[in-house]
């Protein structure tokens, strides 16, 4: 079994007009940066994939990454829970002008439907947001004397996630806190698309460190000495 | 002496009150100023929801790694013990009831222990991070605040007139001129600067504080 392919233009190509996509990262820390800008490529060359739904805990920093596929008007719509950063204008413009729909969930609402979308639970209860104007619409339940509010999985049809290291078969390590959405992201996608840093043979990876199994994951690609989106930021640079 | 505590001092205060070995989660922003005022011999563990337990200081500038940084998107350092961990155990630790202590900022807090402190109203992009998360879960839910806000109004009410950010959660809040525990649906003061005579504390109040036999004096060091 061997999961990697060889450029990043094959690995995102399942990503079509209208999809789900998750994309992994908490700010700058694991975000799939070359992937994204891979795709981004495509739709300039193409036209296509747009009207993309994006799951992410932001919304896109700068002008790159999720903010550069906000700016290239790839996307329709934005699940996340924090759509601001040190430079929001590109979601910021487009939510304005009526261009971007917004679904803001609480971040650890958020990473619970994703679990529960990869694990296959269609629905739970949590007392987040219970009483607040997120909870609008939602069914509520008493447990034990406390308040609920009934959340629905969620489920994506590809992932772009970002791994430090990737065996052949898909068994991944993260980087420090890079890992934050990736693993949840990984499962609860119909394809799911790793750039690792590195790639290496299976059994190099001891099976006690393996953060995510292979069995989640679909597509591998190297990306040696990966872009980060922070350092980017601050280097003021603007993509394509 | 001054006539209210600095942010620092407030900080401090907040401080005192987490036990040696406490599981700590710091809202951004103002609460994260709580870790430098630990008291000696007493060491907090860290939560942060992006995914780190036992981070401690930022690194010096230029030495940043940004694949290490707490839920303010600041770089971070780690001390000895800690783990990293992905969103949904993060989140578990904290609506699992497994921290000890969340200290968060806030627009207003009320008397049924109601917290508004997400969003200023319908302008702008709306963001919640983690806040509605954070405030259930936590063995004590406190909040750091001026008692007032800039313009003078009272920040503790009978009721949030702002959006909530969750339901009768806040325990304690440390104020600039107070310490009040929030108790059957009541403002309970338990410290109170000295120089500052009931009345006026009253009134710089937005609900009815009960005001029991014993209260201490709020002193905290010129920081």
């Amino acid at each position: 079994m061997d999961k990697t392919v060889d450029s990043l233009a094959t690995a995102v190509a399942r990503v079509e007009d209208g999809m789900v996509v998750m994309i992994g990262g908490f700010g700058g820390a694991g975000a799939p940066i070359e992937l994204i800008h891979a795709l981004i490529d495509r739709f300039v060359a193409t036209g296509s994939p747009g009207k993309l739904t994006v799951v992410n805990n932001n919304a896109g920093n700068g002008r790159i990454g999720i903010a550069a596929m906000i700016d290239a008007g790839m996307v329709a719509k934005m699940v996340c829970s924090f759509p601001r950063s040190s430079d929001p204008r590109a979601f910021t413009e487009r939510y304005q002008a009526g261009e971007i729909a917004l679904e803001l969930v609480p971040q650890g609402t958020l990473a619970e439907r994703i679990r529960a979308g990869g694990a296959g639970i269609p629905a739970f209860y949590t007392p987040s947001s219970y009483g607040t104007d997120l909870a609008a619409g939602k069914p509520v339940a008493e447990f034990d004397g406390r308040m609920y509010v009934q959340e629905r999985w969620l489920k994506a049809d590809v992932a772009l996630i970002k791994a430090e290291l990737a065996d052949r078969q898909g068994n991944l390590t993260y980087r420090k806190a890079a890992r934050n959405f990736s693993p949840l992201m990984a499962a609860a996608a119909g394809f799911t698309v790793v750039q690792a840093t590195r790639v290496v043979e299976p059994g190099t990876i001891d099976a006690e460190q393996v953060i995510t199994p292979g069995l989640f994951v679909d597509a591998i690609v190297e990306v040696g000495n990966p872009q980060q989106e922070e350092a980017l930021i601050r280097a003021g640079v603007a993509y394509p | 002496m001054s006539t209210r505590l600095s942010n620092a001092q407030i900080a401090w205060r907040a401080a005192q009150d987490i036990e040696d070995g406490a599981y700590v989660n710091l809202g951004i922003g103002f609460p994260e100023m709580v870790a430098r005022f630990q008291p000696p011999g007493k060491q907090a563990i860290f939560h942060t929801e992006n995914g780190i337990l036992n981070f401690g200081e930022a690194p010096p500038e230029g030495a940043e790694d940004w694949d290490l940084i707490n839920a303010g998107k600041r770089a971070v350092t780690l001390k000895p013990g800690a783990a990293f961990f992905h969103h949904a155990d993060s989140f578990a630790m904290v609506r699992g009831g497994h921290l000890d202590v969340a200290i968060l900022g806030t627009y207003e807090v009320a008397e049924n222990g109601d917290l508004a402190n997400w969003s200023t109203g319908p302008k702008g992009v709306p963001a919640v991070g983690g806040a509605m998360d954070l405030v259930h879960g936590a063995k004590r839910v406190a909040v750091i605040t001026d008692h007032v806000t800039k313009d003078g109004r009272p920040k503790l009410v009978q009721r949030c007139s702002l959006p909530l950010t969750g339901v009768g959660c806040v325990t304690r809040v440390y104020t600039s001129l107070a310490v009040i525990d929030i108790e059957n649906q009541r403002f309970v003061l338990r410290e109170k600067l000295p120089q500052l005579s009931l009345d006026e504390l009253q009134a710089m109040t937005g609900a009815e504080l009960v005001v029991p036999d014993s209260i201490g004096e709020l002193i905290a060091p010129e920081i």
